[in-house]
């Protein structure tokens, strides 16, 4: 019993640390394609830079397009970490160690691609400090900017604090060569942890307390966000029920890129061991409810204004159901809801390609639902003028494939830099449970 | 005594990260709060007009004097008023005419400016309040200031903002002029324009361009504090010519409170009727080139439009 469990600890030190010391050349080639498509999309912004957003295909009726309502799909990708790591903490749910980190790496990544959308839409970036210098309280736009600041910081944090143990692990371990630079970076990181009792009440304290604040603060990052949109007069923004919308609707696609990206770590990392089809199975239940529940916004939403049918309500129902924008709205409700019910509800074929699927094409259906919510209604006339036109341009395209590159680039190098599975802590477990066992077993002896 | 030293930043680390949420929500609105009083506005104007009274400018427009200038053959001459006074950057009218329908099937020609709304949605959401109210009830902008983010844009219930997405196109001696927020001359690449009511003129006693501009003298300037207004021809009891011609304001069900006022009508006063077939005609700018609008295409490869990043930088 007892050697097993050092087997299992062993692999598990090795597996966990495999990728931080050893550079595969698929890696370098992976990272330099993200480079490249990020290098064209800098080019694309620089153009911009230069031209005004007279670069873009946003016009005076369509003044908001591709950078905002990505904006609202990379905030949405981001409360996926919120969600794994308090609230699946807070239940109790022992299966969730494993992949809490790669949820929080997810939420960073994502917050900060979301937070560089909207500067990049900005017309005049070079006046940025005066969101500073006068910003208004009053504006939704700087409950934007504290929100998804105060998120970013603490979800830094709530990475931070569960990883201490592993920095110390690295730090002890590299004490034996290795050079000197990685390991004032680890002893810098470690902050001096031992792993005394002490220590680790204030620790599991300090992770406590931030289970409990980073949920409101998450909740309350994406209800900011559709206040961008719900306090103005527009139809189909002008909603009281928008902001819960939101935030089920970005639990639900935080929830399906989490599972792209377990599926990813599992296969390039070698983690079959510990990311197991009953993390995918969970995961894919959670999914499940979410994707009812966000039908069940998305139903109640047209429903109560399709029954009524105000005028401009009613422009942008057309628009959306059988007018122009009616190939989106309904390869949004396909890709979104129909193929994934049927993906995670009729078990046929191996179950992780299957849900790996079935996340990639809720967040395809998410973003073309971040489409909808902003494009469609920017295009319904408020005055007795035309509808109104919106097509993007390859700069716009460019700099919005930089951001997924930039997505995937960044979650490389947190993955470089630590270990994506909390491993130290997922080996006490692992020796808890089989002292527990043993004691079992000596008690029924 | 080296591992009691860890244990201090450590636990400094970790109360800074519980406190952060909390203290940046609780930074942030007395700072705003703070930074508000330093309101974006011209201080010079401000204090020479300190002696005169408070106005509480607004406008009316008699639809029933409004053919939207089709029987004088020519383009709707309140928006080419506009364009030569505060050389408005091509494409843009922010006193536009738009003809709209009657229940029957005919139509009706309803100049647009900008309604400097009491309740403003453009001002509730500005981030950085570039676009501000003055004493006067006017909402301006202060394109020195706006960081281009076209919030306003989406909050204005009305379509009344205009943005530089490019380099404004306006005729060289605009360049000249001393910048103003109440006439927005010379125009600021990335940043909101709109119709101002022209406070300047005002101050000096002159109508607005689109007033003065109207051959059918349509369009009253008045002021609700005075309670009169004027075409330039005629001076009439504000409330009064309100009430009598069965005044109405454009959405009042949204609550905004708009300062300008519709007499209803269709042209009448000079022989329109709803059916009339005679065309609308755009305005025009003397100044700028054709590709003023003119984007670029989904592919960088693409040359079919023949768009010319050059032109753009003029």
């Amino acid at each position: 019993m007892r050697s097993r469990a050092e087997d299992y600890s062993q692999r598990l030190t090795r597996i966990s640390l495999a990728p931080l010391t050893q550079t595969t050349r698929g890696f370098q080639l992976f990272v330099l394609a993200l480079l490249a498509v990020i290098a064209w999309g800098a080019y694309a912004y620089i153009v911009q830079l230069r031209y005004g957003l007279l670069a873009t295909g946003m016009n005076n009726t369509v003044s908001w397009g591709f950078y905002i309502f990505n904006f609202v799909f990379w905030i949405g990708v981001s409360h996926v970490g919120a969600l794994i790591s308090a609230i699946l903490r807070l239940t109790h749910a022992g299966w969730r160690t494993p992949i809490t980190r790669m949820g929080e790496l997810v939420t960073i990544s994502a917050l900060m691609i979301g937070a560089s959308m909207i500067f990049i839409d900005l017309g005049r970036p070079d006046r940025v400090l005066n969101l500073i210098w006068y910003g208004r309280f009053q504006s939704p736009l700087i409950w934007d900017l504290i929100g998804v600041t105060t998120y970013l910081v603490g979800s830094v944090v709530y990475l931070f604090l569960p990883s201490i143990p592993d920095f110390a692990f690295m730090r002890d371990r590299l004490k034996r060569g290795a050079s000197t630079l990685k390991l004032k970076i680890y002893t810098y990181l470690a902050v001096g942890w031992t792993g005394t009792p002490e220590q680790r009440e204030r620790l599991d304290r300090a992770s406590h307390i931030m289970t409990v604040m980073i949920i409101p603060v998450a909740i309350s990052v994406h209800t900011v966000v559709s206040f961008v949109f719900a306090m103005t007069l527009r139809p189909g923004w002008d909603a009281t029920a928008l902001a819960p919308n939101f935030v089920i609707g970005a639990l639900f696609s935080g929830i399906g890129a989490v599972l792209v990206v377990m599926a990813a770590f599992r296969k390039f990392y070698h983690l079959e061991e510990y990311i197991t089809k009953r993390h995918f199975r969970n995961m894919s239940y959670l999914l499940l409810v979410l994707l009812f529940a966000y039908f069940y916004f998305v139903l109640t939403e047209y429903l109560t204004v399709g029954y009524k049918l105000r005028i401009e309500e009613l422009h942008l129902f057309t628009l959306l159901l059988l007018g122009k924008n009616a190939l989106w709205f309904w390869s949004f409700f396909i890709s979104a809801f129909v193929i994934p019910v049927f993906l995670i509800l009729f078990p046929k074929g191996p179950i992780i390609p299957r849900l790996a699927v079935a996340g990639i094409l809720v967040n395809a259906g998410m973003w073309i639902k971040r489409f909808v919510i902003v494009i469609p209604t920017l295009q319904v006339p408020l005055m007795p003028f035309e509808f109104g036109n919106y097509t993007p341009t390859w700069v716009e395209i460019s700099i919005v494939a930089a951001g997924f590159a930039g997505f995937t680039l960044i979650l490389a190098i947190f993955a470089r830099i630590m270990p994506v599975m909390p491993f130290v802590e997922m080996t006490e477990e692992a020796e808890t449970e089989a002292s527990h066992q043993t004691g079992m077993l000596g008690r029924e002896r | 005594m080296r591992r009691e030293d860890k244990s201090l930043t450590r636990r400094q680390f970790i109360k800074r990260a519980a406190g952060t949420a909390g203290f940046l929500a609780a930074l942030s609105s007395p700072l705003a709060l703070a930074l508000n009083q330093v309101k974006a506005s011209d201080s010079s104007s401000e204090s020479a007009s300190a002696k005169e009274k408070i106005r509480a400018w607004c406008m009316v427009i008699d639809l029933k004097k409004c053919e939207g200038c089709v029987t004088i053959d020519a383009s709707p001459q309140c928006t080419q008023a506009c364009i030569k006074g505060h050389f408005v950057p091509k494409g843009q009218e922010w006193i536009q005419v738009y003809e709209a329908e009657l229940p029957g099937g005919g139509s009706f020609f309803m100049p647009t400016p900008c309604y400097h709304c009491e309740n403003a949605p453009c001002v509730n959401v500005c981030p950085v309040a570039a676009t501000y109210h003055t004493k006067d009830g006017i909402v301006l902008i202060d394109q020195r200031r706006c960081i281009g983010c076209r919030f306003c844009i989406a909050a204005c219930p009305y379509h009344r903002r205009f943005f530089n997405w490019g380099t404004p196109q306006q005729p060289p001696e605009a360049l000249f002029a001393e910048y103003s927020p109440e006439t927005q001359v010379p125009a600021i690449k990335g940043t909101v324009m709109k119709c101002d009511f022209c406070p300047d003129m005002m101050r000096k006693g002159k109508l607005p361009y689109c007033a003065s501009g109207c051959p059918m003298k349509a369009i009253y300037m008045g002021d609700l504090n005075e309670d009169v207004a004027s075409n330039g021809v005629d001076v009439v009891q504000l409330s009064q010519f309100l009430d009598r011609n069965n005044a109405f304001r454009h959405k009042e069900d949204l609550g905004t409170q708009p300062r300008v006022y519709y007499l209803p009508g269709h042209g009448q006063s000079f022989g329109r009727t709803p059916d009339d077939s005679r065309e609308f005609k755009n305005p025009e700018w003397s100044w700028g080139g054709e590709d003023y609008e003119r984007r670029p295409s989904v592919w960088p490869w693409d040359k079919t439009d023949k768009w010319t990043w050059e032109a753009q930088l003029k």
